[in-house]
């Protein structure tokens, strides 16, 4: 009986996953019908205008500037966050000394739980200014988004590396060193292959916060519609786009901000899908 | 009779600890036989072997004391607790290797695992690789299994295969010593005689050292036995003399079982 009931609600509770993956997706589809139509895929992901029309009517609308702000402002999170996020792994794994480890990972699993809105609030009145200064441009900027995006992601990625690495067992390091390895061989050939898996699954769940991160980056990405010319420039994203907005848009524009929504939602499944096939397939 | 090793007045200290865990070891290790380390659990058996090749200093704030002498082949000695430096110690561990008790292969294929050390030492030369690969395999018994699979990943071997390639893979370096750590626990009985077998015939190449539960394979693979108790070498002598007439009480005692 109890079996029973517990074989029909566990089947049940991973059905609702997929039904729920698919019903996003649907939903979604739905709304951005009218948009995809009036659009297309090309010319909406490469036109960079977002005009409404006459009286609330119509309009043109691209993706192109949001898209871009998107990725880009994913990228520079990325190329800062993943070397320092590994650096501190291995710092509290192999070479901090015990008595730092303890406040270090502390510390990390604290600024992990911080609220994105803290970190945009931060970055606003500090980070942004300091990188006006140092580079020049704008304090609202595509590199204050980056960056910002980079410290909120760095303490969940070292957090969740440090905990694969934890996992590699003593008497294998202890093997390598035993063979004459240095710490850093041992570090490159047998801690790095054996948490490979963990590191990728952080890798790719930082990513995908990079990707739909609203808070922080409606903060200090400017918010403008405007093409970047440089990294210190005001631009805008995807997330940011659908939040600022959402309230005043209606008909079409409120169609091709679901459009947007899709793509966002095509690019974290995407990325996410290409890294489970390329670095999590099982070995041969 | 040749020493390979010798240990003088030793005490080993592990980080934070208030007393030492050996506590006055003086003991010979005789070059190209094997030396077996007995005793009940905690003895310190595992610690005095793992002092040999100073694998201890993979962690820190641990204390030596004492000598560790490791003779070379003119006859001329080193004491191995007075290195210090990372080099020091990779060519110490190049020359005392190492077996753990569960196999430890590298998460890569069966070739690339054996010649992981050798490309450690510095040989890249792809013909040198391949001959030394093949003898150390054959060295460790283990070629006719995995001659047609290098290629392949060696955590698909057996636990047995994986021991023996964990050997191959030590052997490869042409160590003066290798020092095991109760290398059959993790085995079954029969995985467990090809791999004394193996250490027997290893024992015209290299000195052996090997710590074990089990006294039965104490008495059947080693020349030499080391009885410890609590941090004390209670009595080293040859190991027919240890098993049928040993000196000491304690000894006695724990061969016939009375405790342990």
């Amino acid at each position: 009986m109890f079996n029973r009931l517990f074989r029909y609600s566990s089947y049940a509770s991973s059905w609702l996953v997929l039904i729920l993956l698919v019903g996003i997706f649907a939903s979604l589809y739905y709304y951005a019908s009218d948009a995809i139509h009036q659009f297309g895929f090309w010319h909406f992901v490469t036109d960079p205008t977002w005009e409404v029309g006459e009286d609330d009517e119509g309009g043109v609308f691209g993706g192109l500037i949001p898209i871009l702000g998107t990725l880009l402002s994913t990228a520079i999170a990325m190329i800062v966050a993943v070397p320092l996020a590994m650096g501190i792994a291995l710092f509290l794994t192999e070479i901090a000394h015990e008595k730092l480890i303890a406040p270090v990972s502390v510390a990390i699993e604290l600024l992990a739980a911080i609220p994105s809105i803290i970190y945009g609030m931060w970055a606003l009145f500090f980070l942004g200014p300091i990188l006006q200064h140092l580079f020049g441009g704008q304090s609202n900027s595509l590199l204050t988004a980056g960056l910002v995006l980079a410290i909120m992601i760095i303490p969940f990625m070292a957090a969740i590396t440090r905990d694969a690495m934890n996992t590699t067992p003593a008497v294998l390091k202890e093997s390598a060193y035993a063979m004459g390895a240095t710490r850093f061989e041992v570090v490159k050939d047998v801690i790095f292959p054996y948490a490979r898996r963990g590191i990728i699954g952080s890798v790719i769940l930082a990513l995908g916060r990079a990707l739909g991160e609203t808070m922080a980056v409606a903060f200090v990405i400017g918010g403008v519609f405007r093409m970047p010319e440089s990294l210190t420039q005001p631009t805008i994203s995807i997330p940011v786009l659908l939040a600022n907005n959402f309230g005043e848009a209606a008909d079409l524009e409120l169609s091709a901000m679901f459009y947007l929504a899709l793509i966002l939602f095509a690019i974290s499944f995407g990325t996410i899908s290409i890294a489970k096939f390329f670095f999590l397939r099982k070995e041969a | 009779m040749t020493l390979a090793m010798d240990t003088k007045d030793f005490y080993f200290t592990y980080a934070g600890a208030p007393a030492p865990t050996l506590k006055g070891i003086n003991m010979p290790i005789y070059a190209n036989k094997v030396t077996a380390l007995i005793g009940p659990s905690g003895c310190g058996k595992s610690t005095l072997l793992r002092a040999w090749n100073r694998i201890h200093d993979v962690y820190p704030g641990n204390k030596y004391e004492g000598e560790v002498l490791l003779y070379d082949e003119q006859g001329g000695s080193e004491n191995i607790l007075n290195y210090t430096k990372e080099d020091e110690l990779i060519k110490l561990r190049q020359r005392v290797g190492m077996i753990f008790q569960k196999p430890t292969p590298f998460p890569m294929s069966i070739y690339d695992n054996i010649a992981y050390g050798l490309r450690l030492a510095g040989i890249k030369n792809r013909s040198e690789l391949d001959e030394r690969v093949e003898k150390a395999l054959k060295g460790a018994a283990i070629w006719n299994e995995v001659k047609d699979r290098l290629k392949e990943s060696a955590m698909g071997l057996s636990g047995g295969q994986q021991q023996r390639l964990c050997i191959a893979r030590a052997v490869a370096l042409k160590p003066e010593v290798l020092l095991f750590d109760e290398p059959t626990s993790a085995l079954d009985p029969i995985s467990t005689g090809a791999i004394e077998e193996l250490i027997s015939e290893l024992r015209s190449e290299v000195t052996i050292a090997i710590v074990t539960h089990n006294m039965q394979q104490a008495s059947r693979i080693s020349d030499y036995t080391a009885f410890m108790y609590l941090g004390d070498l209670i009595e080293f002598d040859k190991t027919e003399k240890i098993f049928v007439n040993p000196k000491e009480k304690l000894t006695e005692d724990y061969i016939t079982g009375r405790f342990g």
